[in-house]
């Protein structure tokens, strides 16, 4: 049969099936309604926005090296640290998380040829390249400074005309981000294989469910923030302006309404992908399935009544404080729940370290520091003496970076086979990983200690006392931006040069691995029908489907030959 | 079950005539996500109604001193308009349930004439006003909310002359295919339910 396929291949002309190749590389640059190609453009400008924010991550921690301000500016270096993370969290983390991994794994997950809005899902898609152009272009006019946060008065009088492309790029981005959620929710809801119940959902979809939920609960409320913000900006209204009878505090309270819950919205995605990560690299089921899938919306409904602990120190009434501690602390519970479900899945589990899985597991371990440090701020006094400090930075970075990037990172190996029909080169990426997770602690262990000492967040000149550990922190970033440079030759090569993918390279029982790698336009040759759990390891039924190849895409893959 | 993965594999054949129909077969989700979209229009309608009741708890006097009366009497006759206009434009889905067009279009035309109606009713209302957009806090959000309530109306009105457009075409809709009525439907239902918390917030509440 092969044979003979290769045969025909030797009499057909060359020339037609190349110039095929180049047209099916356009369709990346096109308004394309394929969920895969949209879930691939996400992951690629996001990745792109990722190395801009470290670009100035490297600036910031240059500036930082020592305690003189010597190399940029201090204006510069407001619009740095602004910048820095606005494109990191709406431009990178949250466009990756949700948007790559979520429009290209979930039909594929639930058995659905694309999402339940493909146009629309294209719409969303294209509103993030102008919002991050956009966002970058106030470096022109004079970046905003008043940090991601915003906050007036400070807001409305420094840099009004970036302040005004900041908020325009994130109400661009953060519509974006609402039209992919219904999507999202949609399809999850409505266009489950048949014999897929929510409680045989791979654990994915449920992160995903939750995490839309967030998304239109509190997006629309930022948008409403940022409206006033905008009016007080431009026309010159008093809302939150208190020369004028406005009230500054009313905006950290709708601020925060969305953006602690935009935490969430940047890591509950990737707990949903290490929750398909770790069983299939350990080959074990998930330990305690429905605990997992059902603390993403415990974790969901409390992220929404905790946004207060940012405004500690904000005149918050003492009883008000307490609340919002509580609510605060008892979010520890349902992340505990998922670390112990994920520890107990790994444990005496046949472990293949391949570069997904020590991501995976570097997510673990880094997360849970983060989780630490997040429930020792949430202590009212503790928090009191640290507000604003760079024991602050450290833990939202063991979070974001420590969470969410290596999580991404994870998923990009794992899936990697998958998006391109190519294996990634494992030398290479076990390289990154270790440099990766050298350069990270180094960058961020020490802020806990600057902090705890008191040197001040987003200021370009320190106390010389804190100069030998600020050293660490920037050799520490050197190492990060220097562990980028094999992840991108890997994949770049790999997309090209690296050896064909099978379509279940690493065995998994989810319906993706059933399909051939790539899959085919519109995923599936046959209707997948739920016959396997999604973690069911080790039985016979699992050796039986993962040794059937891409039963659901049997043309696809014989003409693939 | 035994050998599910094997028996997929031979029907993968018996299929095959079927595989150019198959896309068509996904059901209609339309009506679902529109009520997803409106979950967070009504966010947003949400946090300014709490950042204006905000503003009015941690006011010392609310309305600030010096604020002229609301007039109670154009808005309250707005406010009965436009809810009525949510009765009438339920005629046309029941019109069109009954492939009666001409129905529709009558029903449409009715609501969206007073949609427009309520906007110059508002506009009027706007410039008789005795404070402008900055003349105090509670002017600023008297502006901003009626405004951004009165966008959605306006967009309304254009969704309701769309569907008109569109109906000139002989069947383009009909008792099984309806998605534009019905969502032009249930979003004016939407901007109606805003209008009546926001008539409750601004001039109803002392």
């Amino acid at each position: 049969m092969t044979q003979l396929l290769q045969d025909e291949a030797v009499k057909t002309p060359q020339v037609p099936p190349v110039q095929e190749k180049k047209r099916e590389w356009l369709k990346y640059f096109s308004f394309s309604t394929d969920h895969k190609v949209i879930g691939i453009q996400y992951l690629v400008t996001s990745f792109f926005f990722y190395f801009v924010g470290g670009f100035l991550a490297t600036l910031i921690r240059t500036e930082l090296a020592t305690p003189e301000v010597d190399f940029v500016s201090r204006e510069t270096y407001n619009g740095l640290f602004t910048i820095h993370a606005t494109v990191m969290i709406f431009l990178w983390i949250v466009p990756a998380a949700t948007g790559a991994f979520g429009n290209y794994l979930i039909p594929l997950l639930v058995g659905a040829r694309d999402m339940a809005f493909p146009k629309l899902n294209a719409v969303a898609f294209w509103m993030i390249p102008p919002g991050g152009i956009l966002l970058l272009s106030s470096f022109f006019v004079g970046a905003p400074g008043a940090g991601w946060t915003s906050y007036p008065p400070l807001s409305l009088v420094y840099n009004k005309p970036g302040e005004m492309i900041w908020i325009l790029s994130l109400l661009i981005l953060g519509t974006s981000s609402i039209l992919g959620a219904v999507n999202f929710l949609v399809t999850i809801l409505k266009m489950r294989a048949p014999g897929m119940t929510l409680n045989k959902m791979p654990l994915f979809c449920w992160a995903m469910l939750a995490t839309s939920a967030l998304i239109l609960i509190s997006t629309p409320v930022l948008a409403g923030a940022l409206i006033l913000l905008s009016f007080d900006l431009v026309v010159g209204t008093a809302f939150f302006n208190p020369t004028g009878g406005g009230n500054p505090v009313v905006y950290q309270h709708m601020f925060w309404f969305y953006s602690h819950p935009a935490v969430y919205i940047m890591v509950l995605p990737v707990f949903g992908l290490i929750s398909e990560i770790l069983p299939v690299h350990s080959r074990k089921p998930i330990f305690g399935y429905k605990a997992i899938a059902y603390s993403s919306f415990a974790i969901s409904f409390l992220g929404l009544i905790v946004w207060a602990h940012h405004m500690f120190t904000s005149g918050t009434p003492p009883w008000l404080r307490m609340f919002f501690m509580i609510n605060t602390m008892i979010i520890a519970v349902p992340t505990g729940i998922k670390v112990f479900g994920w520890l107990a899945t790994i444990w005496g589990g046949k472990l293949r370290l391949n570069s997904a899985m020590l991501f995976a597991m570097g997510f673990l371990s880094m997360f849970v520091i983060g989780g630490i440090s997040g429930v020792m701020l949430a202590a009212v006094p503790f928090d009191i003496h640290v507000h604003d400090t760079y024991f602050v930075v450290a833990h939202l970075h063991y979070v974001l970076f420590g969470g969410s990037v290596f999580g991404i990172y994870a998923g990009t190996y794992h899936w990697f086979p998958k998006m391109t029909g190519r294996m990634v080169n494992e030398t290479l990426g076990r390289i990154h990983f270790a440099l990766t997770l050298i350069g990270f602690n180094l960058a961020f262990l020490p802020m806990h200690k600057l902090g705890l000492e008191g040197m001040n967040r987003r200021i370009a000149e320190y106390d010389p006392k804190f100069t030998a550990l600020n050293l660490v922190c920037t050799i520490g970033t050197y190492i990060l931006a220097v562990s980028t440079f094999p992840f991108i030759f890997n994949v770049i090569w790999s997309v090209f040069k690296g050896p064909k993918a099978s379509s279940n390279p690493w065995g998994g029982l989810t319906f993706e691995w059933q399909t051939t790698s790539p899959p085919p336009v519109e995923n599936f040759e046959i209707d997948p029908v739920l016959e396997i759990g999604p973690y069911e390891y080790g039985t016979e039924e699992a050796v039986k489907i993962i040794k059937a190849g891409p039963f659901l895409a049997l043309e696809a893959a014989a003409a693939q030959g | 079950m035994q050998s599910s993965a094997l028996d997929t594999t031979t029907i993968v054949t018996s299929h095959h005539s079927e595989t150019a129909h198959r896309h068509h077969a996904h059901p209609d989700h339309r009506i679902f996500g529109i009520i997803v979209f409106l979950v967070a229009e009504a966010m947003i309608f949400m946090g300014l109604f709490i950042a204006y009741l905000t503003f009015r708890a941690v006011a010392p006097v609310w309305p600030p001193a010096g604020t002229p009366e609301l007039e109670l009497l154009l808005p309250g006759i707005n406010t009965i308009i436009l809810i009525s206009s949510s009765f009438i434009i339920h005629n046309a889905d029941t019109a069109i349930k009954k492939d009666d067009v001409k129905g529709m279009q009558l029903w449409f035309a009715i609501t969206a004439a007073i949609g427009v109606l309520f906007l110059a009713g508002q506009l009027y209302e706007y410039f008789h006003l005795e404070f402008g957009l900055k003349t105090n806090l509670f002017a600023s959000t008297f502006y901003v909310l009626t405004g951004f309530h009165g966008l959605h109306v306006f967009f309304g009105v254009v969704l309701m002359l769309g569907v008109l457009w569109r109906s000139r075409k002989p069947g383009h809709y009909s008792s099984t295919s309806h998605f534009g009525i019905e969502a032009a439907e249930i979003y004016w239902h939407f901007v109606d339910v805003i209008w009546i918390i926001l008539f409750i917030l601004l001039y109803l509440l002392k």
